[in-house]
């Protein structure tokens, strides 16, 4: 059993994201963060002290750990973004901004 | 937009509040920051992966679908993906300040003669050795990107920490197909039962969820906790050990459980920026409200976790009560709360299991003792323990003082994961924090209203 | 009395000022308490940015007092650090239309002729000074001798350099006085302390201890926002501010006035200052305030539209009706010494506060003639005067 037959899913077809480059497939609805764990990706983030990964800890947009950059806008909650078509997701380093 | 009460929050206390309020003829704005109502607890699956059997994700789901429906036939008017930053306190009422969509880039305002701060809780998780680890997450971060977006973090789980939440975490995880290596919960089962008094409704439950775990064999540590979690770049296991009668750990009992994913919950904490920032004066770290759930600002009421957390039922009837207090008050009239018995029989039952659970859970005593000194505490600012106890030193007698000298909880999450850690470590009760923004706002969005401001009149 | 001396001298305030005081008192080989109601930095200080400022004060005793401030505070750092956070980034004032420059140059001019090096940029040089200023200001000018500090770590560390004992949690009821009139110690919630000379650092509740003490200073709060920004890479260089921030720093008004400051700090948040209004203690967010710190900020930096403001924090700067400190021995009450009243400078001036009060404190020549800062140059008030 997984999550998607426990629930009874019948998703529509699923689309392409980038994920730094790597095609992934997103299921329509899910969130940047959901696309990337069943893409089997749990980090995506490096701090700006110690440069150590980081991705979902709260999954309800509290924490702000899973910081990511989407279609160059940095700083989004991967838990709380929904994936589009196309979305071109980087892993953010830091402030997410270029110096 | 101009209405009568504008609820924020559109979990089972803002829903609750929104229909009664609609049922007796208010204009009622329902505010979320979710694509879709429901709150955390009734999070449903996104609408594009097409769920069949939500309820397999779910408990009481009748109630739920009695809600929704309701809604549905309802004028309640949904402001779904509404971030509220900010409720002012305006001569014409209360004003809501949102930001828009996932984006939170454009701003939106409701303005209302009431406003209802049905604003929920989040999870408390204190510092572990490699808490920070990808494959940590909180017990309801699982459960809501479980129930959101039907997926999970991996294939073997440990479910740890204290708390009513850990085991529907962990009956969730398993029936989603993970193999869940252990519920590991800090507190004593038999405190449970020295409250069996108060918990007596509750017991049918917890009874469930044991059926539930023993069916998928899932192995219950009580007295046990997480000591450290292992890995470099990823988790890779945890170490669990005993505690004894003090909470400390009993020595030589340490063993090693491999496994991808740990979900892990101390308790969870009211939303409270809202209200702090309006004035409404707290009661430790929940709203303080009156009999029909006023706060002690006129036209604001809170309802749900905000004033004390104790699960779904209670939010139902305290979002009830709110709703028609509301509904009478803003007619002028004084409302007679023999209409609401029985929701305020139910809100007197289910505060007293709230009192019992939270004696029976409470996280181990000497919890501190375990965070060594290179363990992160501020996950935003990577503040260490070391670093928090040199503050100690330095002369910082609270929290407080500790965020000045250390930073810790001045980074994105404004302290909300670290507080309870540095009060511990601090030796202090945590206080509420004041957040005047409940969310980050773009300074872009606060210019544009100064110059609105200044162009309708002399500022 | 035969009461046995705690201590040369008992500090009261242990926000920077009293850091300060205690510090260069502890050097002059005094033997210090300090003692406070609340934590470390719990006041004024941890609500500040840290500006070591000598570019919005007018020639005078305060910009006197900075300049020797800053001096002493480039010395502090040397010796303590990088704990303190002290940054010696300068100043840019820039000016928004050629009115505006003409009086800020003019400025300028005075404060040269009083030591202070402010260098012309001419519009066409901002932007090698502040790439990401916005366009089309009319020019500024560049003051090399402002810096910054991380207030509360640099309170907590002087406290700690100044090897005086430190009371937190412990309020004083009131100063002791001898029959003549002198000052005895202090009485706290927890138990007296003995000494013969006691030190008002208590910031905006200054004019409660002086009241706790029999004598009068009308110390008064003026509320500040600071908004204070995601965390960013390192792009505003300087503290940026508007010229006519000058204006409103000497003003007299008790509306709302905002004037932005901006600056980076070593953690990468932006800190954008300062409001300035008079409403008493009143901590509640005013959007209208935040507001306009906003507007300002984008104006002078478009970039930081699309950046978010993570908290704002009010402050309440501690004031006297001129406009300047209270800082010396105060005739009034043999022994009782004021360090109090720094406004919004209280960081800044601190350093220079704390070596005049320890030279006054040992009967040596103060460094700066201390009469415009005399705690006894306000009219009495009535009550006072009956008595």
């Amino acid at each position: 059993m997984n999550p998607l037959e426990l629930a009874g899913a019948g998703p529509g077809p699923a689309f392409e994201v980038t994920f730094d480059g790597r095609r992934i497939e997103a299921l329509p609805g899910r969130t940047v963060a959901a696309a990337l764990w069943a893409a089997g990706v749990t980090s995506w983030r490096t701090t700006r002290g110690g440069g150590r990964p980081r991705g979902v800890f709260c999954g309800i947009g509290v924490c702000f750990d899973c910081l990511v950059t989407v279609n160059d806008r940095p700083n989004q909650r991967a838990c709380l973004v929904p994936a589009r078509p196309g979305d071109v997701i980087r892993s953010q380093e830091g402030t997410g901004r270029a110096d | 937009m101009r209405t009568d009460l504008a609820v924020i929050g559109a979990g089972p206390a803002g829903l609750a509040a929104a229909l009664a309020a609609d049922r007796r003829g208010l204009r009622v704005a329902l505010v979320d920051a979710a694509p879709e109502p429901g709150g955390q607890f009734y999070r449903q699956p996104a609408a594009g992966l097409r769920a069949e059997r939500p309820q397999a994700l779910h408990h009481q789901w009748r109630t739920w679908v009695g809600l929704r429906d309701r809604l549905a036939t309802s004028s309640v008017r949904v402001l779904s993906e509404h971030h509220v930053w900010c409720v002012e306190r305006t001569p014409d009422g209360p004003a809501v300040h949102a930001l828009l969509g996932p984006e939170q880039e454009k701003p939106a305002e409701v303005r209302a003669t009431a406003v209802l701060l049905a604003t929920g809780g989040y999870e408390t998780v204190l510092p572990f050795p490699g808490w920070t680890l990808p494959g940590v997450v909180t017990a309801g971060g699982a459960q809501a990107m479980l129930k959101g977006g039907l997926v999970v973090p991996g294939r073997t789980a440990v479910v740890a920490g204290t708390g009513p939440l850990l085991l529907p975490v962990a009956t969730g995880l398993a029936a989603a197909g993970v193999r869940v290596a252990a519920l590991v919960e800090s507190a004593d089962p038999g405190r449970l039962l020295r409250h069996a008094g108060a918990l007596a409704g509750k017991l049918p439950e917890g009874a469930g969820y044991a059926a539930r775990l023993l069916r998928h064999r899932v192995p219950f540590l009580a007295r046990h906790t997480v000591v450290r979690a292992h890995g470099d770049t990823r988790l890779t296991g945890v170490t669990v050990a005993a505690l004894d009668a003090h909470g400390r750990v009993r020595p030589g009992t340490e063993r090693r459980l491999p496994c991808d994913t740990l979900a892990v919950s101390h308790g969870m904490l009211p939303h409270t920026d809202l209200a702090e920032s309006l004035g409404c004066r707290l009661d430790g770290l929940t709203v303080a409200v009156d009999a029909e759930q006023r706060t002690d600002v006129p036209g604001v009421w809170a309802a749900g976790e905000a004033t004390g957390v104790g699960g779904a039922a209670l939010a139902l009837a305290e979002g009830h009560i709110a709703g028609r207090s509301i509904a009478a008050r803003l007619r002028g009239t004084v409302p007679d709360p023999g209409e609401w018995a029985p929701a305020a029989r139910a809100r007197a039952r289910m505060r007293g299991y709230a009192a019992a659970l939270d004696a029976a859970y409470a996280p181990p005593a000497h919890w501190t003792d375990r965070v060594t000194d290179d363990t992160v505490v501020c996950r935003c600012e990577e503040v260490t323990a070391g670093t928090v106890r040199e503050a100690l030193a330095l002369g910082a007698g609270d929290a407080r003082t500790v965020k000045l000298l250390t930073r810790a909880g001045m980074g994105w999450c404004q302290g909300r994961m670290c507080e309870p850690a540095v009060a511990g470590l601090a030796g202090c009760e945590p206080a509420p924090s004041r957040r005047p923004f409940a969310r980050p706002v773009p300074l872009g969005v606060l210019a544009e209203q100064h110059e609105q401001h200044t162009e309708r009149g002399p500022s | 009395m035969s009461e046995p001396l705690t201590c040369d001298v008992v500090v009261v305030g242990a926000g920077m000022t009293g850091a300060a005081c205690a510090l260069y008192a502890a050097r002059a080989g005094l033997a210090v308490t300090v003692v406070d109601r609340g934590p470390v930095a719990g006041g004024t200080t941890g609500a500040g940015e840290g500006n070591l400022l000598v570019s919005d004060k007018a020639p005078g005793p305060e910009l006197e007092l900075a300049l020797l401030s800053n001096r002493l505070w480039a010395q502090v750092a040397q010796e303590l650090g990088r704990p303190v956070e002290y940054e010696a980034k300068g100043g840019l004032v820039v000016a928004e239309n050629p009115e505006t420059l003409d009086g800020l140059r003019r400025f300028a001019d005075t404060q040269r002729a009083a030591g202070v090096t402010a260098d012309p940029v001419p519009a066409d040089r901002l932007h090698d000074l502040e790439p990401r200023l916005a366009p089309g200001l009319a020019g500024g000018v560049r003051y090399p001798q402002d810096a910054q500090v991380m207030p509360a770590l640099a309170a907590a560390h002087l406290l700690r350099a100044s090897g005086a004992r430190l009371l937190t949690g412990r309020e004083v009821t009131r100063v002791l006085r001898t029959a003549d009139g002198a000052v005895r110690g202090v009485r706290t919630d927890r138990g007296d302390l003995h000494a013969p000379a006691v030190v008002n650092a208590a910031g905006t509740w200054g004019g409660e201890l002086a009241a706790r003490a029999g004598v009068s200073l009308p110390v008064l709060p003026r509320r500040g926002f600071v908004l204070v920004t995601e965390p960013l890479p390192p792009r505003v260089r300087h503290k940026v501010y508007a010229a006519d921030y000058v204006a409103d720093v000497a003003s007299d008004s008790a509306a709302l006035q905002t004037s932005p400051v901006v600056e980076g700090t070593a953690a990468g948040p932006v800190l954008i200052g300062a409001s300035r209004e008079r409403v008493g203690f009143d901590r509640s967010l005013s959007l209208p305030a935040v507001r306009a710190l906003a507007a300002g900020a984008t104006r002078l930096f478009p970039f930081l539209s699309g950046v978010r403001a993570l908290r704002a924090y009010a402050g309440f700067r501690p004031y006297l009706p001129d406009h300047l400190p209270a800082i010396g021995p105060d005739p009034r009450a043999p022994g009782l010494f004021h360090a109090c009243g720094h406004e919004g400078a209280g960081i800044g001036l601190a350093t220079g506060t704390g070596l005049l009060i320890a030279q006054a404190l040992t009967g040596g020549t103060p460094e700066l003639d201390l009469t415009p800062f005399r705690p006894d140059r306000f009219p009495r008030t009535t009550k006072e005067a009956e008595q």
